[in-house]
């Protein structure tokens, strides 16, 4: 079918002003900010319900148009560039916040919610409730967090990754048919997953190959009235799991992340464990501030390490969720590029991952900010290997995709999985992983997606 | 480099050795003080060396001017005693470190000096400050901090930099000689510290309570009455420079403050916690914390004055909380002449 002609019909399906094949949308639509190359689509096309999805869905199946589902863009890593061409489905529009209970602590959101949109609404209609924020630009969604395993600020205190936060699907197939998953597929309520089969796993770190996700119930959580911060300083890498170990041992810490960067000049050769801690009430607070501080006595003793005095201007800063200092780093380098290897590695892993951070940084020049978040009380880390660049200067755009790369060999070599990676760094993955797995998930997307049209190119072999 | 003027005779010569007894976070006994106190005059380790909290007081305490404290760090620098853990110690030396950022500024008087502190200089404002001109930062910055760290030979280093800086910026090219000192810190360089190591200072240092004092007296027609109790958290670098101390009961006459009587004043005022809480001596933070403002509210203050911006980053929090409003001295000035 022409190219014409399908724009005809998704405006057909979703209005003339939600579909565009303009050269200037075509070309914003073909890349994010990161380093993978740009793959212009044919269309974007921006669904405002679950059935427009269903009927935008049926109609690419029927011409074999790829698509490729788009939450906020801001995955870095090219998993919602079109690398096969076809249809960018940007969710956006299906942005509304259905239900929060209350009771049993969970919302139901369409996926094109976003993080800030969820966070303001709880802030506003229910403040004792929050959910977990990514360290993500709040235009981040839930949908598009959960869908590639994000981990956020209750990661280590309420059970892990985003996508295990996830109390329910509502998805719609590659071949059209729009399925429920979870307790709001047998009730009308989005509590559990369990005690059914978890079909839930099928769309969750698949990037967007296995169907589209239209709606989500998410768990929510207490939002205690206080809330502090400690620093514990570090000068040896080695030191990490130590410190981290014990800080986690508390069960008093809310969100643990580690970091390390080359600036400002007097952190470099630093290390910080963040560690977050909220409490209902002043003396639960001090509690904890107590208990924190007394595991690491016998080490600050030593006089080799300690709790750094945080004044109040940059208390504030270490309290935000999401970290504003996140987003300030990714444009260190001006010109707005920025990419990072996010890799799902044990805690063990932390100090040789540390090392190979900065060795091959320093290999290629380029600059970083090397760093953890704890993952479920210690199940596991999320290191990330951030690297800023400029996007007008392609000599050292070609040296942080070449640091990209091997940091993905190298993460995986230390024992580590990357973490929502480009499609090199999936077939890395691929590669190493058990045939068996490989052949299984296959089967899976032969099955659920027999016209090979979901988001072509990510999950393969090449 | 001139070495401290210290005279270790006078000390081992010293009957009431007043810099430990009178010390409110060291318990010994006489005999027991007496027999540490020597041995940090001989230059031998000693528990002191580790207790200390670094609050400055004993320079005050001693009688004989004879830089006790000044003295307490130089030895421990020597014998390698970190008051601080190493990475914050270091990392705090980098932050801190000149910058070879400053350039050449014409100044007219009054010329406030902010330290380290040019965030606070939204405070340098309105009929109190008519005229005044700024500076701050770390290219001016008195490095006094590392007195905490057992940092004396930080200090020596770049002492002289800082103060030619000063002097080569700002007051030589616009004739003016004389500094006001924002902070006590600069103040107890540039009166005390300096000359015990027999460093020369090319300009005139005036403490900021001084020049408050002296223009309130010229706005004292505009002055509105606060009729206010206020405490005052003396901060540890007014310990080196006593003799300023007297214009916070001068300044309170003017403005119609009272200082109700409280245990923790004067030369028993306690540390802010800043300092032991960098040294991870927390529980003792949390002791001073609690018996200055419990002494506060018992003195039913409605404000807490701070002239320090470290105190009052500190301490603001907790006394708020026990309702009393923390406040900046140049702060509370401005209030009295109802701006």
């Amino acid at each position: 079918m022409e190219r014409t002609e399908i724009i005809v019909q998704l405006k057909a399906i979703v209005g003339d002003a939600y579909v565009s094949d303009a050269p200037e949308d075509l070309f914003i639509y073909s890349r994010d900010q990161g380093v993978q190359e740009p793959h212009l689509p044919d269309g974007v096309v921006m669904p405002g319900s679950a059935s427009e999805v269903v009927s935008i869905i049926r109609f690419a199946g029927r011409e074999n148009i790829p698509v490729v589902p788009m939450g906020g863009g801001l995955v870095l890593s090219g998993l919602t560039v079109p690398l096969k061409g076809g249809l960018v489905l940007d969710m956006k529009r299906m942005n509304r916040i259905l239900e929060v209970n209350e009771s049993s602590h969970y919302a139901v959101v369409e996926a094109g919610t976003s993080q800030g949109m969820l966070d303001a609404y709880l802030r506003k209609h229910h403040p004792q409730l929050k959910h977990s924020l990514p360290d993500a630009p709040p235009a981040a969604t839930i949908a598009g967090n959960i869908a590639i395993h994000g981990s956020g600020h209750l990661s280590q205190s309420e059970g892990g990754f985003h996508s295990e936060m996830v109390t329910g699907l509502e998805v719609v197939l590659p071949t059209g048919e729009l399925v429920k998953l979870g307790s709001c597929s047998t009730v009308p309520a989005w509590f559990s997953r369990a005690p059914l089969p978890d079909l839930a796993g099928l769309f969750l770190g698949w990037n967007g190959t296995t169907g589209v996700i239209t709606k989500v119930g998410i768990k929510l959580f207490p939002r205690p009235k206080y809330h502090d911060v400690l620093v514990y300083m570090t000068e040896d890498i080695d030191l990490a799991p130590m410190v981290l170990g014990r800080v986690i041992g508390t069960s008093m810490a809310e969100d643990i992340n580690y970091a390390l960067a080359p600036k400002p000049d007097y952190l470099r050769g630093f290390q910080m464990t963040v560690v977050n801690f909220t409490a209902n009430t002043e003396e639960e607070l001090a509690f904890k501030r107590k208990t924190l501080r007394s595991v690491m006595k016998d080490l600050y003793e030593t006089r080799d390490s300690g709790f750094m005095p945080v004044p109040p201007n940059m208390k504030a800063g270490f309290l935000e969720a999401p970290q504003k200092a996140l987003s300030k780093f990714a444009d260190v380098r001006k010109g707005g590029g920025f990419e990072y290897v996010g890799a799902i590695m044990p805690i063990e892993r932390i100090p040789d991952a540390c090392r190979a951070g900065m060795e091959i940084t320093a290999r290629h020049g380029i600059t970083y900010s090397l760093g953890a978040r704890i993952i479920g009380r210690g199940n596991a880390a999320m290191f990330f290997f951030a690297y800023p660049f400029n996007r007008v200067d392609m000599d050292e755009v070609e040296r942080v995709k070449k640091a990209l790369e091997e940091t993905n060999e190298t993460a995986l070599a230390l024992g580590g999985i990357p973490w929502k990676t480009e499609v090199q760094g999936q077939q890395a993955i691929l590669r190493q992983m058990e045939p068996g797995t490989y052949a299984l998930m296959k089967r899976i997307r032969a099955v659920l997606d027999p016209a090979g049209i979901m988001n072509p190119g990510n999950w393969e072999v090449a | 480099m001139q070495p401290l003027v210290f005279d270790p005779e006078i000390c081992l010569a010293c009957e009431s050795v007043d810099c430990i007894m009178r010390c409110q976070y060291i318990d010994l006994d006489q005999a027991r003080a007496k027999q540490e106190h020597d041995r940090i005059v001989r230059g031998e380790m000693s528990s002191i060396l580790k207790d200390c909290v670094t609050c400055y007081a004993c320079e005050e305490y001693c009688p004989s001017g004879n830089h006790p404290f000044y003295h307490i760090v130089e030895q421990q620098e020597r014998l390698g005693v970190h008051p601080v853990p190493r990475p914050i110690e270091k990392s705090q030396v980098i932050m801190m470190a000149p910058r070879g950022r400053i350039g050449k500024k014409l100044v007219s008087p009054p010329v406030i000096d902010m330290c380290f502190f040019d965030i606070m200089k939204g405070g340098i404002r309105g009929r109190l400050f008519d005229g005044a001109t700024t500076i701050g930062g770390s290219d001016v910055f008195c490095n006094l901090m590392f007195l905490h760290f057992a940092r004396n030979s930080t200090i020596r280093e770049r002492l002289p930099l800082v103060m030619d800086n000063i002097m080569r910026f700002h007051l030589e090219p616009s004739g003016v000689r004389e500094l006001i000192c924002y902070h006590d810190e600069c103040y107890g360089t540039y009166t005390s510290w300096a000359p015990a190591f027999g460093i020369e200072v090319p300009f005139r240092p005036v403490h900021l309570f001084d020049y408050l004092y002296h223009r309130l007296l010229e706005l004292k027609a505009d002055i509105k009455p606060l009729n206010a109790k206020v405490a005052y958290q003396r901060p540890c670098s007014n310990r080196l420079c006593p003799e300023t101390d007297h214009f916070v009961d001068d300044i309170f006459g003017l403005i119609g403050a009272q200082r109700p009587k409280r245990t923790y004043e004067y030369g028993n005022a306690l540390c802010c916690g800043g300092v032991p809480e960098a040294a991870q001596r927390f529980d003792l933070v949390e002791e001073i914390r609690g018996k200055n403002v419990a002494d506060m509210k018992e003195a039913g203050v409605q404000y807490c004055v701070f002239n320090c911006p470290f105190c009052f980053w500190t301490l603001a929090e907790p006394v708020a909380k026990a309702g009393i409003f923390p406040v900046m001295m140049s702060d509370l000035c401005l209030m009295a002449l109802g701006e």
